[in-house]
């Protein structure tokens, strides 16, 4: 298990001498990085104009992260790197899945004895304006007062394997429980961005504080005075959630949990799923219903969108005439009906044909 | 596939025997019934499930995946799994089997559970009932008793309620499947049905205390669906598609049929003539001792007749089977929709 380990030498009183000294002697020793996450910042238009770019490391591939380093302790206006398209703040979003968060607090609760908290790193796939988390996975580490060492080793291991399943997805950054960003953060940050151009910083706040889970996502800017030493400070984005369809179901289905006394829900049966969708339906309706009463009773100031999308909404119901919708229901419960009983009329067929053939 | 699946069975047999933790719910003694009354699944289970196949199986590729987790008494808890890559290439089966244990090993590092409980699998529009499921989940229940398969219907989860389902074999079918024996005498003494050769096992989802705080958050911040799939009116295609399927499988049955009605046709005109040939050797004899010659050497008649080989009873019933699923399918399905329409109905009354 090889682990770097790193000395944050005399406790800084900023982290900024560290990070800015590491990657200066390791110039030639840092293997350019991997071709995957290469193709992702030639995408990104380099708008070297930009000053809220962050870049610790390449933009081009084959730079090495020395001359990246170098171009960037000048004036801030050069810097190169996988530039956001735009200017901070509302730079990139970050789309988080569902099933990252569930990883994360799952691998928090299973942490080792004595530690504070958990580090992993973050997959998924880049796109021009935004940056989406697909998977994760934890990466055991070691933290105490003045040391901090990473298990690199395991997790180039486990990205092979995810790759193998996955081959679309590029590190693109790592996580973090606990709420506040300590100085091993920028450490550990440095090594991810030897993985990847720009890494993300995703802190969960597992320990509750303010009395909510707070997910934030950062990356991390150079700051400081140009043409010294220069510092790193970690800047927010956006967090959004994704969904697929079926992780919607997927997610509204174990929210239910939380309404049970132990924790625990059955899957239901099909009428009940009719039933409970129904029920979700009128209480829709029902909140709509109390807006519009609302306003006109001049509770509430009426708003045009709202307004607009109500009449949509009202628009939609379509008319039928009463006798058409007749035969429609009527012919669609006897297709029903037909396909019930040729269903069970192949079951019984079925069970025919077992007695007979076990005569 | 069911090669692949023999070996990573013997290899859960070897990791978990020489992990320490082994004896936690294997060397269950195995009783009549089964060791597994009730699966309990993690929510994030169900999250990573429904993730793989959403990104690696479109199409009528079916995903599979490992479920680790542990046994509690009659109950087996699922806390974690992984996917299997697609068999798309196929160098080498030793590629799987490494791939496994170097996820186990590193999932071990990180506290995971990592003991292997079963498997699970995607489905389309309900066709689970192969040989190779069969064989797959055989080779998992001989090697740790409690093992289950999942099966994932994505189609129908998008359809708006999840569709997760635990089937096992049952103990008769386990005997039948140790023995290798298939053929229809074997299966007349084991006294099998189709309707017994899964056994579902209900399922619950349990989370923890931390991850319904996480649920409560993202309840906050996450969107409403927009698409309330669930009340859809217009499911003419999912029923369209599933009694095609169910066609397909009863004139498979009927094929099936047809065959065993020659063979019982064939081995009674056999008999027969058997029985003819003796009687016709029988009267020579006789002649012949009125006539003082020598009687006529017995022939071995199982040489002049050959026994004909009985049709493999294993198939039909695994087609018994998947006609039996589909029809389920479809029935709640009808179920379903007739609520809706009454539903319907109902409305379009009071507007007018």
């Amino acid at each position: 298990m090889a682990t770097p380990a790193v000395t944050a030498s005399d406790p800084p009183a900023t982290p900024a001498p560290a990070p800015a000294a590491a990657p200066a002697s390791t110039p030639a020793s840092a293997p350019a990085p991997a071709p995957t996450p290469a193709p992702a910042p030639a995408a990104a238009p380099a708008s070297s104009s930009d000053p809220g770019a962050a870049a610790a490391t390449t933009a081009a591939p084959g730079q090495t992260p020395a001359s990246a380093q170098a171009s960037a302790q000048t004036p801030a206006p050069s810097l190169t790197g996988p530039a956001l398209p735009g200017p901070f703040p509302g730079g990139r979003v970050v789309r988080l899945h569902p099933v990252i968060l569930a990883s994360i607090v799952d691998s928090y609760e299973r942490r080792n004895e004595g530690a504070a908290r958990v580090i992993g790193t973050l997959l998924g796939t880049v796109d021009k304006h935004s940056v989406e988390v697909t998977n994760c996975f934890s990466v055991p580490h070691n933290e105490s007062e003045d040391e901090v060492a990473v298990d690199m080793e395991f997790a180039k291991n486990m990205y092979e394997l995810h790759k193998k399943v996955s081959p679309n997805e590029l590190i693109l950054g790592w996580y973090a429980t606990g709420h506040d960003i300590t100085e091993h953060s920028v450490l550990i940050h440095e090594y991810y961005s030897r993985e990847a151009p720009n890494p993300i910083h995703l802190t969960v706040d597992t320990s509750l504080q303010n009395g909510r889970m707070s997910i934030k996502a950062y990356v991390s800017t150079l700051m400081g005075v140009p043409g010294r030493t220069m510092g790193v400070m970690f800047t927010p984005l956006t967090v959004k959630y994704a969904y697929y369809d079926t992780e919607r179901i997927g997610v509204d289905l174990i929210m239910k949990t939380c309404f049970s006394p132990n924790r625990v829900i059955g899957l239901s049966s099909d009428l009940q799923q009719v039933g409970g969708a129904s029920a979700r339906i009128q209480d829709a309706l029902s909140t709509v219903l109390q807006y519009a009463e609302d306003v006109l009773s001049g509770k509430v100031s009426a708003d045009n969108t709202v307004g607009r999308f109500l009449m949509s909404l009202v628009n939609q119901v379509p008319k039928i005439a009463p006798d058409d919708f007749e035969t429609m229901l009527n012919s669609n419960i006897n297709d029903l009906l037909m396909v019930t009983y040729l269903a069970n009329l192949t079951q019984s067929q079925i069970a025919l044909n077992e007695k007979l053939v076990n005569l | 596939m069911a090669s692949r699946k023999e070996g990573t069975g013997s290899t859960a047999t070897s990791s978990s025997s020489t992990t320490g933790a082994a004896g936690k719910g294997k060397g269950k003694g195995s009783s009549g019934d089964s060791a597994v009354k009730q699966v309990q699944i993690d929510g994030l289970v169900v999250l990573k499930i429904i993730k793989h196949y959403q990104e690696e199986g479109q199409g009528t590729e079916v995903v599979q995946g490992v479920l680790l987790g542990l046994v509690v008494e009659d109950r087996l808890e699922i806390t974690n799994c992984f996917p299997f890559p697609q068999h798309t290439e196929d160098d080498a089966d030793f590629d799987e089997v490494q791939y496994q244990m170097e996820m186990m090993r590193s999932l071990r590092h990180v506290n995971i559970d990592h003991l292997h409980v079963g498997w699970y699998q995607s489905t389309y529009y309900g066709s689970f009932v192969t040989r190779a499921l069969l064989d797959s989940q055989f080779s998992y229940q001989h090697a740790i008793e409690e093992s289950v398969v999942l099966i994932y219907d994505p189609i129908k989860t998008a359809q708006g309620s999840l569709s997760l389902k635990a089937y096992r074999l049952t103990p008769k079918l386990m005997e039948v499947c140790k023995e290798k024996d298939f053929s229809p005498e074997a299966l007349k003494k084991a006294n099998i049905t189709f309707e017994h050769m899964f056994e579902e096992v209900p399922i619950v989802i349990k989370n923890s205390h931390l991850i319904n705080v996480l649920m409560w958050e993202l309840e906050k911040k996450s969107a409403v669906a927009d698409k309330h799939e669930l009340l859809s009116l217009a499911s003419s295609n999912h029923l369209g598609k599933n009694l095609q399927l169910l066609m397909d499988r009863v004139d498979d049955m009927s094929q099936d049929i047809v065959k065993y009605n020659t063979y019982m046709r064939n081995t009674s005109k056999q008999q027969q003539q058997k029985h003819q040939y003796q009687q016709r050797r029988q009267q020579e004899n006789m002649q012949r001792q009125s006539r003082g010659e020598p009687p006529l050497p017995e022939e071995d008649l199982s040489k002049l007749f050959k026994p004909l080989q009985p049709p493999a009873r294993m198939d039909s019933l695994l087609i018994a089977g998947q006609i039996n699923t589909y029809c389920q399918n479809i029935k709640e399905f009808t179920a379903q929709n007739l609520g809706k329409l009454f539903m319907a109905q109902a409305l379009q009354e009071y507007n007018n």
